[in-house]
């Protein structure tokens, strides 16, 4: 058996679930999770997870911290990144529904979203979806999972080179104010995973799993093509102060 | 496929969970919302009048007009919060059919029921609530809170009895962590709280729900205290409008919450803030307490 390399794995720590982020990775084996608020904890990372929160908040956070030309660059190397709900905000190319005079975003993904879809928290929801093909490989016993919709954005379009992983069907109601049956909730696109829900928030961690085997592969790729390791930054994250929350089941 | 299920717990606190580690400001109309989402806060509440203007003023305080509610929907995209008189649930009725996204049960308001809390369970709209100590927020969360806040003073800038709410939720919780499981029972009777919360409550070593610091805090420094001792998040009430230079305060108050542990951005985001608001202490005479309006 070959050795399975460990991978750091870093949640932008601004505002929002990044504490539930890091406790569904630290799960996992062979992976460390840190936080991360500055560049240097963000250089130190192989990947990193935009999690939920307030995408105008963490826009206008990272944006004070000049965190965001560095998000892009990251980005630009193709270091993998996964965005969570206003995480997915974040990286689309397009978004609608913003604050009046817009807010920042790091793009890359094709696609076009439309903030907040579902309306006011009284049409959040949880449903079971079906479980994309690279979601089964970890569990093939479970052909759904569990999909938290918190204020939940949709993909509205998409362009040719993004994988749709998960489809909402909407309900009766919904498709008569949206005008149409469906919406994307789960997309991946070269080193790119966006969600419109939250795993962090369930006990199914098959989604980290993906996730972190993108990491891992993309690591291993550039290790081949002897690019140097990134830099080691340890003492990076302060001991955490809060507790983690339960997970609720319905 | 399973069916689509709305207003579940975990739908409800799934909200607080995305509000952690960020600023609800009170808002008075769409001019001070406007201020408050350019400044980063992660959701407004909605009311015709600050605690400080409250104080004031006196006399009974009620739910606001839905029309100054809902025009404040209109004008941010961040979540809008609202407060219903405790025990009023009517008044709670009416903001869920507002689309509010949470409700705050608060003693800031005039209670409208002085023995019985809303039965929150009763709506798909989350709500939060105030708490002085341990067994306050688990009978909070037992009639189906989804989110704790300290009570705190509201409307005084004074953090000290915020200080005060979550040192004796904090204690309690620590003190729950160093006992016998056989003990649980009667401590439980004793804060006057239900045992299985008791129970969750010393597992997790921390309350089951987010849990955010309220009631005078009104400087980047407050804001970070709270964050430091432990709590979730921040609301700033009266702090920011009562203030000279309200947007440049919120703005520091959002950055002193992310990075709560680094001093020296603190100090930079306690630069130049102009004219705080002006503070009540608490024990002067003739102060009237919020927090002891309910338990």
């Amino acid at each position: 058996m070959a050795e399975v390399p460990t991978v750091r794995v870093g949640v932008l720590a601004l505002q929002g679930s990044f504490k539930e982020h890091v406790s569904s990775l630290s799960k996992l084996d062979n992976v460390v999770a840190i936080e991360v608020r500055t560049k240097e904890e963000l250089d130190s990372v192989d990947g990193l997870i935009i999690p939920g929160g307030e995408s105008t908040t963490m826009a206008l956070v990272a944006q004070r911290w000049g965190l965001l030309p560095e998000l892009r660059s990251f980005s630009a190397k193709r270091a993998p990144i996964w965005g969570t709900c206003a995480g997915l905000i974040f990286l689309a190319d397009q978004a609608s529904g913003q604050k009046e005079g817009g807010q920042e975003l790091i793009g890359g993904l094709e696609c076009a979203v439309q903030r907040n879809f579902f309306g006011a928290q009284i049409n959040s929801f949880e449903t079971q979806l079906p479980a994309p093909p690279c979601l089964l490989q970890y569990g093939a016993d479970r052909d759904t999972f569990r999909a938290m919709f918190i204020r939940a954005p949709a993909v509205m379009s998409s362009g040719p080179q993004v994988e749709v992983l998960a489809e909402y069907k909407l309900t009766a109601e919904e498709a008569q104010a949206q005008g149409r049956s469906r919406v994307t909730v789960a997309v991946r696109s070269d080193h790119l995973l966006a969600t419109a829900f939250h795993p962090e928030l369930t006990e199914d961690l098959r989604w980290h799993q993906l996730f972190v085997d993108m990491v891992r592969q993309r690591k291993q790729a550039d290790q081949k093509a002897g690019e140097q390791s990134r830099v080691d930054v340890t003492a990076t994250s302060r001991p955490p102060l809060t507790k983690d929350l339960p997970i609720y089941t319905r | 496929m399973a069916e689509t299920q709305k207003g579940t717990f975990a739908v409800k606190v799934g909200l607080a969970q995305m509000l952690k580690g960020g600023v609800i400001m009170d808002v008075v109309n769409e001019e001070e919302a406007r201020i408050a989402e350019e400044a980063g806060a992660v959701a407004v509440m909605a009311l015709e009048r600050v605690p400080a203007d409250i104080r004031k003023d006196g006399g009974v305080a009620r739910m606001s007009d839905a029309a100054m509610i809902s025009n404040i929907k209109k004008a941010v995209t961040i979540p809008v919060m609202a407060k219903a008189r405790i025990g009023h649930f009517v008044e709670a009725q009416i903001l869920e059919a507002l689309d509010v996204d949470y409700i705050d049960e608060s003693e800031v308001l005039t209670p409208a029921d002085d023995v019985h809390h809303i039965n929150k369970h009763n709506f798909k709209v989350p709500f939060v609530c105030g708490c002085r100590d341990l067994g306050e927020a688990l009978r909070r969360i037992a009639e189906g809170a989804a989110m704790i806040r300290t009570k705190g003073e509201a409307g005084t800038g004074n953090v000290v009895e915020a200080v005060r709410h979550c040192r004796a939720v904090m204690g309690a919780i620590r003190q729950l962590q160093t006992m016998d499981d056989d003990e649980l029972y009667v401590y439980a009777k004793e804060i006057r709280a239900p045992i299985e919360l008791v129970r969750q409550t010393k597992h997790l070593g921390r309350l089951p729900v987010v849990n955010f610091a309220a009631g005078g805090v009104a400087t980047p420094a407050d804001a970070a205290l709270m964050m430091q001792m432990g709590m979730d998040g921040v609301f700033v009430g009266s702090g920011i409008f009562k203030s000279t230079n309200p947007s440049k305060r919120a703005r520091a108050i959002v950055q002193a919450v992310t990075h709560y542990n680094d001093a020296k951005v603190l100090a930079e985001m306690s630069a130049n803030l102009g004219e705080p608001m002006v503070g009540i202490d608490c024990r002067e005479k003739g102060f009237t307490s919020y927090a002891q309006r309910s338990e």
